[in-house]
């Protein structure tokens, strides 16, 4: 008790003398939101160049064949798991297929469970990167859990393609 | 019947609102003083009457009514009493009359109970409370009557998205929903005090509770859905940055700010302009995380509306709502008069410090959040992930950490670091032991690695403003700030374990063959079909052992076939020890009869989630110390005010008496 009360006392002397001495006045609102703006600003310019650099795009087959993304860069990949592609490696978990848009097919490995409407035929969206001799080395396969979900990036397909992964899926 | 009943109650509580604001900002402008009576009984009434509409809406999904447009399509007569009422808010409309629910009956406890602060700036609170929740409102009736009947009267409901049928879930939005709507009303306390110019300590100690409340919500919400996310999803993690994770995480970062400078503001009378901010700015957080989640514009299973007209209105809401409220604060926020001054090292000038910090990770999240939107607009399609979320939340985290751990014990006003120096002695040589740590172990990340070190000299120093203190003799919110600066380090802890000791396991096998993960030794004993309410599944029986030694214990993963609506989901299995987690999914068979297994051994990560409840733990207790203590005072005022009544009573009684 008795050293609070001496603290009290000697903060309340500091502040009679110091606080006022030291800080101009008026000026300590404008030097706090000057220091607080330019943090955000230089939170807000870092936040936008680390985006330029590590937002993950979205690529279709045709794109990834004419500007490959550079390896190792984390992009996605959407598209069709083409007919008569998806084979299982002989350690039973790790798995290829192609995924193609029509234009163009990139092969594709993943090692994992795949979800659970993953078929081929139907439509997925491939979260990786491209590894060595073009192949898609897929972390994450997304898939249609039900009928209210379709990856975002699959809403622009074609007619015909919506359809078929309507057929598909909901069977 | 029931639905109608609900449905009229929500239009009068809509009304009342309309009223309530009327009344309210006429009273203000000196127009209707007789008006100003009746802003406090209304905004009693409005809570109670949404609260009705809201519990006709439980009413009917309860009894699986179909003629209402909603039971039917997100409901099924099949599915457990349990899931049925939390079907009620598992759907756009059901949430957002679960939104204007909180939202009434908050309006109507200030209403109530709040006593403190002058007439006039409980009344624009009011008004304002009343103008957010009109929108709201309006917002049901016009777009999204969870009421509507159909006709034909389907045979059977929809069904629930499986993925939300699940006892966390039922009560993970509503709890979300506390916190954003506790937001809402220190919004409206911020508005008040702005049109009143009666920004001060009085005003912080009447909004502390009610941030202090949502915040706690928040945390909680946060942390169950956290969970939620890593055992039923089955991909291991426990935050993927997805879109509606941030649209939680930023108002708890915002509220986060603003609980501390609002206690700065209590107790100091400085920050008195950027507190009002942080009002605004915490409850915008909550309606951009609702307008993000509920418009569609983002795809996830929290995404339930997909009409564009519905993304208009709340797009709509929010820019009336936040841009009002920042014209506002820029019409006044010069009048508030400069609050009390501080130096640079004090507990003032770490809060600062600290706020500003959590200022930036809120930009940053928000930035990351809304960028692909915004992408999407130019064209490009992207996503953005972990690769930025980590490392630009973590530049802002770790000074923040370091300040969070010597902030406390630093003086209000003015102070200096060679006075506590000494303390600081431990916490810093655990912080270098837990970094030389991680760099002898190698293999390491830098963020596991920094995170490591400053969970241990965190935790170490969240401790120390108990020393010296007669622990009995501690004020309740003392021990709330220490207990939730701990299970940050608890929570720091755990991630920074998963992170660097997680190992991971994918392998096919035939039924009774083994295999391993970690110290932990499995067979797979049998795969079998079961049947639940609503579902089928495949059920594999693991016998798993620790170490060598240890017992066997059987952990059963299943992948599970709903069939109302169809989809398939996979239930984890896992097995807690102190150390750690054993985390099991169970997925396709290959064509050769083998099974494939997922596996991991998590050292360490329940830890982020008990740290997660120790956090709202502390906010309960200061919640708890603060709300006695103003109690404590409204006794004593009524008792000092009584006993001047007997004096003045004896006095005249005296002074009548002849004698």
């Amino acid at each position: 008790m008795q050293e609070s009360a001496e603290n009290m006392a000697q903060t309340e002397r500091m502040a009679k003398g110091t606080v006022q001495g030291t800080i101009k006045a008026k000026h300590q609102r404008l030097v706090l939101l000057v220091i607080a703006l330019v943090v955000l600003i230089g939170a807000a310019l870092l936040a936008a160049w680390a985006l330029r650099n590590q937002a993950s795009y979205f690529y279709v087959p045709a794109e990834i064949q004419a500007h490959p993304p550079e390896s190792g860069r984390a992009v996605r990949l959407g598209g069709m798991v083409a007919k008569g592609s998806l084979k299982t490696e002989a350690d039973g978990v790790t798995i290829a297929f192609a995924v193609e848009d029509g234009k163009a097919r990139v092969p594709v490995r993943f090692k994992g469970i795949v979800p659970s409407l993953f078929v081929e035929g139907s439509g997925v969206v491939a979260e990786g990167h491209m590894g060595a001799g073009g192949v898609f080395e897929a972390d994450n396969l997304l898939a249609k859990h039900d009928e209210n979900y379709v990856p975002r990036e699959m809403k622009d397909m074609t007619r015909e393609q919506a359809e078929k992964v309507m057929r598909e899926t909901t069977r | 019947m029931t639905a109608e009943l609900g449905l009229a109650a929500l239009w009068l509580a809509a009304a009342l609102a309309g009223l309530q604001l009327l009344a309210g900002a006429l009273a203000l402008a000196g127009r209707g003083t007789s008006l100003a009576g009746i802003v406090r009984p209304v905004a009693v009434v409005q809570g109670v009457l949404a609260l009705v509409a809201f519990l006709c809406l439980i009413a009917v999904f309860a009894e699986t009514d179909l003629s209402v447009k909603l039971v039917a399509m997100n409901s099924h007569s099949l599915k457990p009493l349990v899931f049925k009422i939390a079907g009620a808010w598992g759907n756009h409309e059901g949430s957002m009359l679960l939104w204007v629910t909180v939202m009434g009956m908050a309006g109507g406890v200030v209403a109530l109970v709040e006593r403190r602060l002058p007439e006039p700036t409980i009344l624009a609170t009011l008004a304002g409370q009343a103008f957010v929740s009109l929108g709201f409102y309006a917002f049901l009736l016009i777009a999204s009557n969870p009421f509507e009947r159909l006709f034909p009267v389907p045979e059977e409901g929809n069904g629930l998205n499986p993925l939300l049928q699940d006892l966390g879930l039922a009560f993970h939005p509503p709890t979300l929903y506390l916190g954003y709507v506790g937001l809402s009303v220190a919004f409206s306390f911020a508005i008040g005090a702005l049109v009143t110019r009666q920004v001060g300590p009085a005003f912080a100690r009447a909004m502390r509770p009610w941030v202090l409340g949502a915040w706690i919500f928040l945390t909680l919400g946060i942390t169950a859905g956290s969970y939620w996310a890593y055992y039923e999803l089955g991909w291991g993690g426990w935050w993927f940055w997805d879109p509606v994770e941030n649209a939680s995480l930023m108002p708890w970062l915002a509220a986060t700010a603003l609980l501390h400078s609002v206690s700065v503001l209590a107790a100091r009378d400085a920050l008195r302009a950027w507190t009002v901010m942080l009002g605004v700015v915490a409850f915008s957080m909550s309606m951009i995380g609702t307008f993000l989640v509920r418009s569609g514009i983002l795809t996830s299973v929290h995404a339930f509306a997909v009409d564009p007209q519905r993304g208009s209105f709340i797009l709509a809401l929010l820019a009336i709502n936040i841009g009002g409220a920042l014209t506002l604060f820029a019409l006044r926020a010069g009048t508030v008069t400069e609050g009390e001054r501080f130096a640079l090292v004090s507990r003032e000038g770490a809060l600062v410090f600290n706020n500003v910090m959590l200022s930036a990770i809120l930009g940053i999240v928000l930035f990351g959040t809304l960028y692909p939107l915004v992408a999407e607009a130019m064209g490009a399609k992207v996503s953005v992930g972990p690769p930025y979320f980590n490392p630009m939340g973590a530049l802002f985290a770790v000074p923040m950490l370091v300040v969070l751990a010597i902030g406390p014990m630093l003086r209000w006003r003015r102070d200096s670091f060679p006075r506590i120096g000494r303390q600081l002695v431990i916490p810093a040589m655990l912080v270098g032991a837990g970094l030389i740590a991680m760099v002898a172990i190698g293999g390491v990340g830098i963020l596991p690695t920094l995170g490591f070190a400053l969970a241990l000299g965190l935790g170490w120093a969240s401790v120390l403003p108990l020393k010296g203190r007669n622990l009995r003799r501690t004020p309740l919110p003392v021990w709330g700030m220490v207990i939730a600066h701990f299970g940050i380090a608890v929570s720091l802890l755990g991630m920074s374990c998963e992170s660097a000791f997680s190992v991971e396991k994918l392998v096919a096998i035939k039924t009774g063959d083994a295999t391993g993960v970690g110290p932990w030794q499995i067979k797979l004993d049998a795969v079998q079909p079961m049947a639940g309410p609503n579902w089928t599944a495949l059920e594999a029986r693991l016998l798993v052992r620790y170490g060598d030694h240890g017992k066997v214990v059987q952990i059963d993963p299943q992948s599970r076939s709903f069939w109302a609506p169809p989809q398939q989901t996979s239930e984890s299995a896992l097995l807690t020890r102190w150390n750690g987690q054993l985390y099991a999914v169970l997925g396709g068979e290959a064509d050769d009869g083998r099974w494939q297994l997922r596996l991991w051994w998590k050292p360490f990560v329940p830890l982020i989630w008990l740290g997660g409840v120790l956090i709202a733990l502390g906010g309960l207790l200061a919640l708890i110390g603060r709300v006695a203590s103003d109690l404590r005072r409204i006794f004593a005022r009524e008792k000092i005010a009584y006993r001047r009544g007997r004096m003045a009573d004896l006095e005249r009684a005296q002074s009548e008496d002849p004698s």
